[in-house]
């Protein structure tokens, strides 16, 4: 695959060591290229790259709230139509807070009027710019601070929120999940994304060190682990045809992944076979 | 022209920031053992290694991500 090598993300942001996010920004905008406008979320990406009065992007970008990214991309590219500039790429960077909870109706509705833009969820799997609340992204048993592990409680008691099925059932040509642990997996899809014409979706899994509880160094090991593990899935939906990108030679336990991060170091034998017990039941459906 | 909010007109001014000093470990890449397989490249969360395999130290957090995930163990990293 052939990788161009201009960064559209300055150095200089203030991410965190071994940020997840920041990775899966310069590698997308890569493949998109100069001639895009980025629209973000309220959330880490939002508050590390744009310290006023200083800026890490060198396209234009532009954040109005938490909720509405959707929405601002929706008139960003209905302006950019109207002006003849129909070859611009409209790209929305998104949280998995911005993007399963506060952004949700915004995003339902530009996915509903059928935008020619790309929308990313960076999934962290919780809310890290506040400082690790849980998220609708939040997978079960993690513990965060809005859902600590305890004598009452074993940490998250709810189910990760599937949004790309929720953004499949809107009937949008393409949805795809991505890791940043797979670079040239996510670039083939976002490269796919910036061709179809019409709304396109990719939820990107992305590790957070200070979030999870893992030395920074390993934020690339981890996203490699959730895949290999069969805890995160790697597949398109290209109008309407669902196809599994990558599948991992030998599924590895879950425990692996399990015990690498602080955020699950709690959890219990049972608990962690109910965890495996629901990845062998997802992982079967789709013979992985 | 009127504007509602902030704007910033210098792409890119978050270099005027260095964040090489946030580091306290620092990777050594010994190019004789580099394959050339671009995954510091491709992984480095600021960007900071460019075409010649370079690393930018003004810029360098020290997260030790390409030393991780260097195939060959050609990047070491060393105490500040």
């Amino acid at each position: 695959m052939d990788i161009p090598e201009e960064e559209f993300l300055a150095p200089g942001h203030r991410a965190c060591a071994g940020c997840g996010a920041t990775i899966g920004v310069r590698l997308a905008l890569k493949m998109l290229g100069k001639n895009t406008v980025a629209v973000s979320a309220t959330g880490c990406l939002e508050v590390v790259t744009t310290p006023y009065p200083e800026t890490a992007w060198k396209i234009p970008w532009i954040h109005v709230a938490f909720e509405n990214s959707a929405a601002v991309a929706s008139g960003v590219e209905r302006a950019l139509r109207s002006q003849g500039k129909d070859d611009v790429n409209v790209v929305v960077f998104a949280g998995d807070g911005g993007t399963a909870d506060i952004g949700l109706q915004s995003l339902s509705g530009a996915m509903e009027r059928g935008h020619n833009l790309i929308y990313i969820c960076y999934d962290n799997e919780a809310y890290m710019n506040t400082g690790v609340q849980r998220s609708g992204a939040t997978p079960y048993g993690a513990s965060t601070t809005t859902s600590p592990h305890g004598k009452e409680s074993f940490g998250e008691d709810k189910p990760k929120k599937n949004i790309p099925m929720i953004m499949a059932a809107h009937g949008v040509p393409y949805v795809a999940t991505a890791s940043i642990s797979y670079p040239e997996d996510f670039m083939k899809k976002v490269k796919k994304a910036s061709e179809i014409e019409g709304p396109a979706y990719i939820h990107l899994h992305q590790p957070c060190a200070t979030g999870w509880g893992y030395d920074p160094s390993k934020t690339i090991e981890l996203g490699r682990l959730a895949v290999e593990t069969g805890s995160w899935i790697l597949y398109e939906i290209e109008d309407g045809e669902f196809k599994v990108t990558y599948r991992p030679m030998e599924r590895k336990p879950v425990n692996i992944y399990l015990e690498s991060q602080k955020r699950f170091k709690h959890l219990a034998d049972e608990e962690k076979e109910r965890i495996q017990s629901y990845v062998d039941q997802v992982c079967a459906e789709l013979k992985i | 022209m009127t504007s509602i909010g902030a704007t910033v007109k210098e792409p890119g001014s978050s270099i005027n920031n260095k964040t090489g000093s946030w580091r306290t470990f620092k990777p050594i890449l010994d190019k004789e053992k580099c394959i050339k397989c671009e995954n510091c490249i491709l992984f480095c969360p600021e960007g900071c290694i460019n075409k010649d395999y370079d690393i930018d130290y003004d810029y360098c957090k020290g997260c030790g991500i390409c030393a991780e995930e260097c195939p060959v163990k050609a990047i070491k990293m060393e105490r500040e």
